[in-house]
Formats: C-alpha cells, sequence, structure tokens
C-alpha cells in the first residue's frame, strides 16, 4: 500500500470500511460531515448498511439495534450530536454491545462553533451517559493516526463487547496529510452467539438493562467493572518524546499533543530538557506510565484546548509527586507552539528557582 | 412449554400460541395486554415467523415484552424502539421485526422516531398499544389522554386550554407515503378482537412481503390507572376512548388488499 493524501474525516470513514464495518448511521453534523457523506458512497456501493437518521438520537438507537445482531457497527458526530447519544450509548453499556462511535469534537457548550476543541473529554471518558461505566476512548493527533485507531477500535469493541470511542477534533477531521490506509477486510460472516438472528434450533435470546431487583442490578454492575478493570489493565496506551533525560513533562493529546511536540522540539533545539507524554488512550487513562515518569521528572505541564480537564488525570496519575499545571485555548482556538514554548521556558526558570522540587539531574547525585 | 396428553375422543381448540412465553407476567388483571400479546404470538405462530422474529420491546408497562414472547427480543430505550427495530431490520432484511409500544412511548417521547420510521417505509410491524394513560408510572396524563380526563398529573381533568388534545397517530401516520398498511383496531369486545387479529395478520404479511411500514393501532383498557373494574373498563373504552379514536382503516396501500 502507499500514501495518499486523505482527509481526516474521509479517512476515518475509508478505515472503518476496511475493518469491516457492516452498518453505519449517522447525522450531519460540522465538522464530521464528510465522513457521513463518504459512507453514504461507499456503503451502498458495498452493498452494505449505510441510513441518514432523522437525528443523532435515533442514529444511536439504530446502532444499538444493529449491534444487537452481532455486526461491526459505527455511527459519527461533532459535540452537540455527542451529547445527544448519551441516552443510547448507556442502553449500549448496559446490554454490553460492542460499537464504534467517532466524536468529531468542537468548540461548546451549546451551540458553540464548527472549530476545533477537546472540550469533550469529561463527556466521553466518564461515562458518556448515565450510570456507571467508562467507554474506550481513543485520541488520533494525525490522519494516519486516526486510520490506525479506528481499526483498533472495532477490535477492542469486539474484544471486550463495549463501546469504543474515536475521539478527533475538527482539525483532525479537517486537515488533509500523506497517510496509508488498511488493507480491506472481509466483512464477518458469522454471527456472536448472543447475536439477535431469530431463535432457530436455540433457546430465545433477550437483550436489555433493565433489572428491577437491587441485588440483581448490582450483580451485573460488577461485572461491567469486572470488564473495565480488565481493560484498564491491558489496554492503556500512550506514546512519548524525548522522555529519556527529560526534566518537564508535557502531556498533550490529539491536535494539542501534536502541537506540543514542535513546541517541545523548538526547546530541545534551545537546549532545555523537554519530553511530551501523548496518551492515545484517554480512558483507560494510561497512567501507569505517567505514574513511572512523574518518579523521575521534576514537573508537568498539561496542554489542552479545553479549560483544563485531563489535568485531572494526570494529577490523579502523578499522584502529587510533582507540580502539575496547565495551559489550555478554549472555544476553537488552537493553541501555537510558540505560546506553549513560553509556559515551557516559565517551567524551566520555576524550577530551577523552585525549592522543594528535586529536578532529574539532582537526582542522579 | 406444556404438552397436553390428548386422548382419542380429545380434539385441541385453544391452547396457549408456541410463541408466547410461560412465565408470569407484570401486567394487572383486567388489563388488555395479555389479549394484545396473545393476538400478536398466535398471528406469528400462523405465519410460522416464530424463529425469524425478533421483537423490541418499549419503555411502559409492556417493558418486559422482550421476556413475554417465546423468540429473540430486546428492550429499547423511552420511544426509540422504531430506530433500534430500524438497525435490526436494516442488517437483517429477511428477518421480521416488530416493535411493540404504549402511547407515551409512541405518541409522546417517540413521535420523531414512530414518524419517520413510517416516513421511510421502514420495513418493520408496529404494534400501538393506546389505553390513554401513562401506566407504568401509576397514572400520567399521555399525549392520547381524552380532554377533562382526570389523571395523577392532570387531577382536574385535562385542560385542553393547558395542555392541548389527544394525539391521534394512526390519522398522522396515514399522511406518509411511507406507511403501508395503518389501522385501529379496539380490543373491548370478541367482535373486535377478532378483527385486531386479522389487522395484525395483514400487517405482519406486509412486512413478509417486504411492502414497508405497517402499524396496528389498538385501544385498551387500563382498568387500575382508570380506576374502574375490569368490564367498566372495557366499556369505557366504548363509550369514550372509540368516539376519539374512531377505529377503522386508515391507510390501506392498493397491493395490500391483494393479501
Amino acid at each position: 500500500m502507499t500514501k495518499q493524501m486523505l482527509k481526516g474525516n474521509i479517512a476515518i470513514a475509508e478505515a472503518a470500511i476496511r475493518a469491516g464495518v457492516e452498518a453505519y448511521f449517522g447525522y450531519p453534523i460540522t465538522p464530521q460531515t464528510e465522513l457521513l457523506e463518504h459512507m453514504s458512497k461507499r456503503m451502498i456501493e458495498l452493498k452494505r448498511v449505510f441510513l441518514q437518521a432523522e437525528s443523532e438520537v435515533a442514529a444511536i438507537n439504530m446502532v444499538y439495534g444493529a449491534a444487537c445482531t452481532g455486526v461491526r457497527v459505527m455511527t459519527s458526530s461533532s459535540s452537540p450530536g455527542f451529547s445527544l447519544m448519551q441516552e443510547g450509548l448507556s442502553y449500549i453499556a448496559g446490554s454490553e454491545l460492542p460499537c464504534v462511535v467517532v466524536d468529531v469534537m468542537r468548540g461548546g457548550p451549546g451551540l458553540g462553533n464548527i472549530l476545533p476543541s477537546q472540550g469533550d473529554y469529561f463527556q466521553i471518558t466518564r461515562s458518556a451517559g448515565h450510570g456507571d461505566y467508562h467507554p474506550i476512548v481513543l485520541a488520533p493527533a494525525s490522519v494516519q493516526e486516526a486510520i490506525d485507531l479506528t481499526v483498533l477500535a472495532f477490535e477492542l469493541a469486539d474484544k471486550y463487547r463495549h463501546i469504543v470511542i474515536v475521539a478527533a477534533d475538527g482539525l483532525i477531521g479537517q486537515m488533509m496529510e500523506p497517510a496509508e490506509l488498511p488493507p480491506m477486510q472481509a466483512v464477518a460472516t458469522e454471527r456472536p452467539s448472543w447475536a439477535l438472528t431469530g431463535a432457530k434450533d436455540r433457546e430465545p435470546n433477550a437483550i436489555a438493562s433493565f433489572y428491577l431487583k437491587a441485588e440483581e442490578e448490582e450483580a451485573f454492575n460488577q461485572k461491567i467493572q469486572t470488564t473495565l478493570q480488565k481493560i484498564q489493565k491491558t489496554e492503556q496506551r500512550s506514546t512519548e518524546f524525548y522522555t529519556d533525560d527529560c526534566e518537564i513533562l508535557v502531556v498533550g493529546y490529539g491536535t494539542a499533543g501534536r502541537i506540543a511536540l514542535s513546541a517541545v522540539q523548538t526547546a530541545r533545539d534551545n537546549g532545555m530538557k523537554v519530553g511530551l507524554f501523548r496518551p492515545l488512550t484517554l480512558w483507560p487513562f494510561p497512567e501507569k506510565r505517567l505514574s513511572e515518569l512523574a518518579d523521575v521528572v521534576g514537573a508537568c505541564l498539561v496542554v489542552e484546548m479545553n479549560a483544563g480537564q485531563m489535568v485531572e488525570d494526570v494529577r490523579l496519575a502523578t499522584g502529587g509527586q510533582i507540580p502539575v499545571s496547565f495551559y489550555g485555548r478554549m472555544g476553537g482556538v488552537i493553541p501555537m507552539p510558540d505560546e506553549i514554548l513560553h509556559e515551557i521556558e516559565t517551567h524551566c526558570r520555576q524550577l530551577k528557582n523552585c525549592e522543594g522540587i528535586v529536578t532529574l539531574s539532582e537526582r542522579a547525585k | 412449554m406444556t404438552t397436553i396428553a390428548l386422548n382419542e375422543t380429545s380434539t385441541l381448540v385453544y391452547q396457549r400460541p408456541h410463541s408466547l412465553a410461560t412465565c408470569n407476567t407484570n401486567y394487572c388483571p383486567g388489563c388488555t395486554h395479555g389479549i394484545a400479546h396473545r393476538l400478536l404470538a398466535e398471528a406469528i405462530d400462523e405465519l410460522g415467523l416464530q424463529e425469524r422474529t425478533i421483537l423490541v420491546a418499549p419503555v411502559g408497562c409492556s417493558v418486559f415484552a422482550y421476556k413475554y414472547f417465546q423468540m429473540d427480543g430486546c428492550e429499547a430505550a423511552h420511544g426509540r424502539a422504531p430506530a433500534m427495530a430500524t438497525g435490526i431490520k436494516r442488517v437483517q432484511p429477511e428477518k421480521m421485526v416488530v416493535t411493540y409500544q404504549g402511547d407515551g412511548d409512541l405518541a409522546s417521547i417517540g413521535m420523531a422516531e414512530i414518524v419517520h420510521a413510517a416516513a421511510r417505509g421502514e420495513n418493520i410491524t408496529t404494534i400501538f398499544v393506546n389505553n390513554a394513560i401513562y401506566g407504568m408510572t401509576g397514572g400520567q396524563m399521555a399525549p392520547t389522554s381524552l380532554p377533562g380526563q382526570k389523571t395523577t398529573s392532570s387531577p382536574f381533568g385535562r385542560d385542553t386550554q393547558m395542555t392541548g388534545y389527544p394525539v391521534r397517530m394512526s390519522e398522522l401516520l396515514s399522511t406518509l407515503d411511507g406507511a403501508t398498511y395503518i389501522v385501529r383496531r379496539s380490543l373491548h369486545d370478541i367482535a373486535n378482537i377478532r378483527k385486531a387479529k386479522k389487522a395484525i395478520l395483514t400487517a405482519l404479511k406486509v412486512q413478509m412481503n417486504g411492502m414497508g411500514f405497517s402499524m396496528v393501532e389498538l385501544l385498551s383498557s387500563c382498568p387500575t390507572n382508570w380506576g374502574l373494574e375490569p368490564s367498566e373498563a372495557l366499556h369505557w373504552i366504548e363509550k369514550n376512548m372509540i368516539p376519539a379514536f374512531p377505529l377503522g382503516d386508515y391507510k390501506v396501500h392498493e397491493e395490500v388488499k391483494s393479501l
């Protein structure tokens, strides 16, 4: 396979098709609409299911229905539409069904705007609906990563019978860059034993999230929690740059992480010992690796395109070992590398002046 | 399923339909959900559809309907059964997909989903149980509650100045080109129950033949929340509901007549 110029939204759609998605239901919303448009052409060409729903509420409930039949199914939206999907997502989680949801995040709250944002972090990582659960959340920082993580999303959804969210933002969705698509996978023909395929030569299957007795509901919740613990143990993913000897660790995901890397590279050129930690899974948050890094760095700077949401997870993962500060832009404003570099420089100065903070070079002594 | 041993001189004329599960239901005495369930199960049996039908249950009194039928089933979010059914049907067009919904579910919170399923001509069948009240939550005003009807959320009677008028779903959906078969029947007496059964059979045949969206609205009783004896409740359907929701065929596509 060779690289081609691809727009993020279209790359995600085509990656899903090649990962064997059998059904797509969606509703137009900027900045993800090209994803739906691509599906409307390609899924029909391939004789798979595409349907433009009357709302995001209907779209996610169509996903819920299709997921009951054991096929690979997907929807995509952007922040306000994702809010509407929370009801259906909760039922899907409560029924232990696999599905993939793409959230191409935009500015909010309310109607907000159509510009890139990471304001949905809480919404997508905490539960994405009522009740106790977390979806698996994957955060790409490039078109190539959006492709790779979309393929992974279907694998994880099937593996754990769970919701996987690909959390992109308007920038990832709209920009074009060279990327390589995966080979076309055949659509699965076998259906899982729990699927609603008609009770022929077997007892009927029932899919529901309804437990009238508190003890039964608690037992089911414990079952979900066991799955989530397993996911937390085995699926934490992150990538890192210049962390071998860094004293200041910048933490950012998706677009913010990518821009932060430019700032970190300039800081390195200027002799500052700075590294970047970029979570690929927002849930489970890659706390194991971050906690290890917290043992050896002097301070942490979190960069997000929101008012400070992931920074809470960074503080939890680093457990007060090191100072954690935050730099964010909101409302669709994309932080520039210079701004982040300025923050890094400020930290470097503070780190040298601040008592109680042991830098890596001091630890080495 | 209990099999009854018959001797040589006996003929079996009546038994539980195979498509109906043997468990107890949560329905109140005198409620017509039981009749509606039985009619649907009989129709599924007669058409030999048990092994390829998937039932989508609503939120409301019939929330456990997926347990009461001896076939694959699932539980939708409130009002979303037609969307969920769409998802199931689109990936398995060879299967039969039936939604079973009450008036609060279908005509209030699920208005968008039912209208668009009908508009798309979604090849599913909807059994719409209209008893003019929210039963499961304890008798609140429904979108189909009658003017002046006292409920736990309209204790002075439904005031049309404040809360408007009952929604007539069969009439409303019949205006959509995608709707193939839309009829209203009643469960208040034997003759009407027989007509309701016939309509359910036709609705399922519409789906079997890929003709598009079909819905049978069933006027039903809720003795508990109407505060009436079961027999009085059946009379209340005839006296009060039928004038507000006239029985009849609201949309019968030309090709349905050949079924």
